[in-house]
This record gives C-alpha cells, structure tokens and sequence, in this order.
C-alpha cells in the first residue's frame, strides 16, 4: 500500500528570480520613500543644481522673464519659498524687501521669489500689497520645491557665489538684520 | 426722431443689457460644477484630502481658479491638465501618463504574483512516495517471531 506526503521539492530558477526582483523592488520603493522623508531639505555644503524659474509678467532680470540658476554663478542668490494664502509669509515680506532694496544696487546680490502652489492671480495681489519688486515667479509643476525637498512654506536658501548652499532658514525671518547676516559674511 | 422711436430704441437697448446680466449671471459656474472638477483635484499642501472637501486657503484659492476657468470656457479636461501642468502630477487624481501610471505596476504586480503562485504551487504538490517500512518490518522474520513470543509470554506471566 502506498501513500501520498507532501513534500519540499526545488523552486524553479524563474520563480526564485521574478520573486525575489518583486520583493527587492518593493523593498526600494519603501526605502527610497522612507529616506527621502527623513532626508528634510537640502543640506548647506550641497552645490545646488540648475533650474529654470519663469517670472511672473512685470519682472525680469536683464530683461529676461526666466532665468537658470547657472546664469547666475559669481552672485548671491536668496531664494525665498512662499504663497499668497501663507500667513507666516506676510511677516518676512517687508523685511525680505527691505534687504532686496539694500542690496540690488551692488549687482553682487540676486534675491528670487519661487511661488509654491498658489493662483496666479492671488499671487500678483500679494505682490503688489506688499511692494515686492525683486524677481518673482510660479513653481511651475512643483519641480524647484521638489528639488530643495521644502516641508512649508516660507523657506529660505543662501546660495554662495560658487553655486553652494550656504544656509537655509526654516519659517520668516523676524527682521531685516537676520537677513543681513546671512548675505554679509558670504560677500567678504 | 419721433418720441415714440426714442422710446422703442431707448426701450430695446434696456432690454438688451438687462439680457446680457442675466446671460452673465447665468453663465457663473456653481458650486456644484466647480466641485465635480475639484473632487478629481489634490492639493499637495494638503496631502490626501480632495480639494473639494479641503478646508485650507490654498485649496480655495484652487476651486476659485476652476471657477474662473469655468467661466471663460474651459472644458474638465483642459482645467485639470492645466493644474497637473502648474502644480505637477500629482495634483490630478487621475494620472496623466495612464500607461505609466497603472501598466507599469500592474505588470509588475502580475509577474510577481505568478511567479509566488507558481512557486507556492510547486511547494505544496503531494508526492506519491513509498511507505516508510515500519520497525517491525524492517526485522527479520525470526527475530520478529521471537520478539512476539517473548511479549505474548510476558502478558501470560502477568495474568
């Protein structure tokens, strides 16, 4: 008499492949998404990468109505996250004004406004209430915030002359000399 | 021109502006129109809710654009393809790129199901095999015979 046991017999070479390419993709995505949560923005040290920002009508650099970041090299740059519909925004807008108008005469200094998911219309309001003249332009698909990896708005980055961050400040400065020193030191 | 002209133009020329009021009016989308675009809309301010239910003013601001769009013609389809454009993919609640978005991972879903499903199948498929030869048949016959006759002997002396 016989009788019928299971039993472990060999996985096939395919199978033990395709599963394992499925877990191991599985595992990556996880991870890429859990690294990047836990990355926060980009960190000062870091050369920026080029972008492009396309400004709203009325502003341009040099007559231009967009500008690379590359073009900029030999420069400043402050670029300033915010939105029409941010409060904690409206604090820092004079001041962030303020220091623009201190520091365009030299030409050493580029401030950039990047206009995080907002209406084009509330966004020329809010410019025009607060008298902002430094150039300004939509985050056009979320591509710029997406590369700084931005948690909020306001956020501020310093970029040097070379292209490297230098300091990022998270939420509104309170006053024009907090401005200052960031910009000072990286002119000397 | 005789008065009663005066009055008919006068008359007619009311009349057609009362008309094009009412024609604007009439032609404002309502809440109802603007949220069944708004409900394929996501915020990335605010992740997860649909932009018809969020509260926020970012999300606001969203519904009066699709309001204003609405208003000046544009059909579902080319507001949400200006938002996914403005404010990138994922501002759309149904992808853009549909052949990326779902045939890339149901693919990738299917080959790796089949692939456990074979393999599982694989694992639990019964086997025909021999009987294990028990202990006692693994004896030989005289040793068998003894062995029986020293127990049944025991269970005599035990009566």
């Amino acid at each position: 008499m016989t009788e019928t046991t299971p039993s472990r017999r060999a996985v096939p070479l395919w199978a033990q492949i395709t599963i394992w390419i499925f877990l191991v993709g599985l595992l990556i995505i996880i991870a890429m998404g859990l690294n990047r949560a836990q990355q926060g923005t980009v960190q000062p040290g870091q050369q920026i990468a080029d972008f492009k920002l396309t400004f709203y009508d009325n502003y341009r650099i040099n007559e231009n109505a967009e500008i690379n970041l590359s073009d900029l090299r030999g420069k400043v740059v402050m670029i300033n996250f915010w939105a029409s519909w941010c409060k904690p925004c409206e604090q820092e807008a004079a001041d962030l004004q303020r220091a623009w108008e201190k520091y365009e005469p030299s030409g050493k200094v580029i401030f950039l406004g990047v206009d995080y998911v907002d209406t084009e219309t509330s966004a020329l309001v809010y410019l025009k209430k607060f008298g902002i003249t430094f150039p300004n332009g939509p985050d056009l698909a979320t591509k710029i915030s997406q590369y700084f990896r931005i948690r909020g708005v306001p956020e501020t980055y310093f970029i040097d002359q070379q292209g490297v961050l230098r300091y990022v400040q998270i939420g509104p400065f309170v006053n024009l000399e907090q401005i200052e020193a960031q910009i000072d030191p990286l002119l000397k | 021109m005789h008065p009663l002209l005066w009055a008919l133009l006068f008359t007619a020329m009311f009349s057609l502006t009362i008309y094009s009021i009412a024609f604007a009016q009439g032609s404002t989308p309502t809440d109802d129109e603007v949220n069944q675009i708004a409900k394929k809309l996501y915020c990335p301010v605010c992740e997860n809710i649909p932009l018809d239910a969020c509260p926020t003013e970012a999300c606001r601001q969203w519904r009066d654009q699709i309001r204003e769009m609405l208003s000046q013609g544009k059909t579902e389809a080319e507001i949400i393809d200006y938002f996914a454009a403005t404010y990138g993919e994922r501002a759309a609640s149904d992808p853009r790129d549909k052949v990326k978005a779902y045939l890339v991972p149901i693919v990738a879903i299917l080959l790796g199901a089949a692939g456990l499903v074979s393999a599982l199948r694989k694992w639990r498929k019964p086997q025909a095999v021999r009987p294990a030869a028990s202990a006692s048949e693994a004896q030989p016959p005289a040793q068998m015979d003894d062995y029986v006759a020293r127990i049944e002997e025991e269970l005599r002396n035990r009566d």
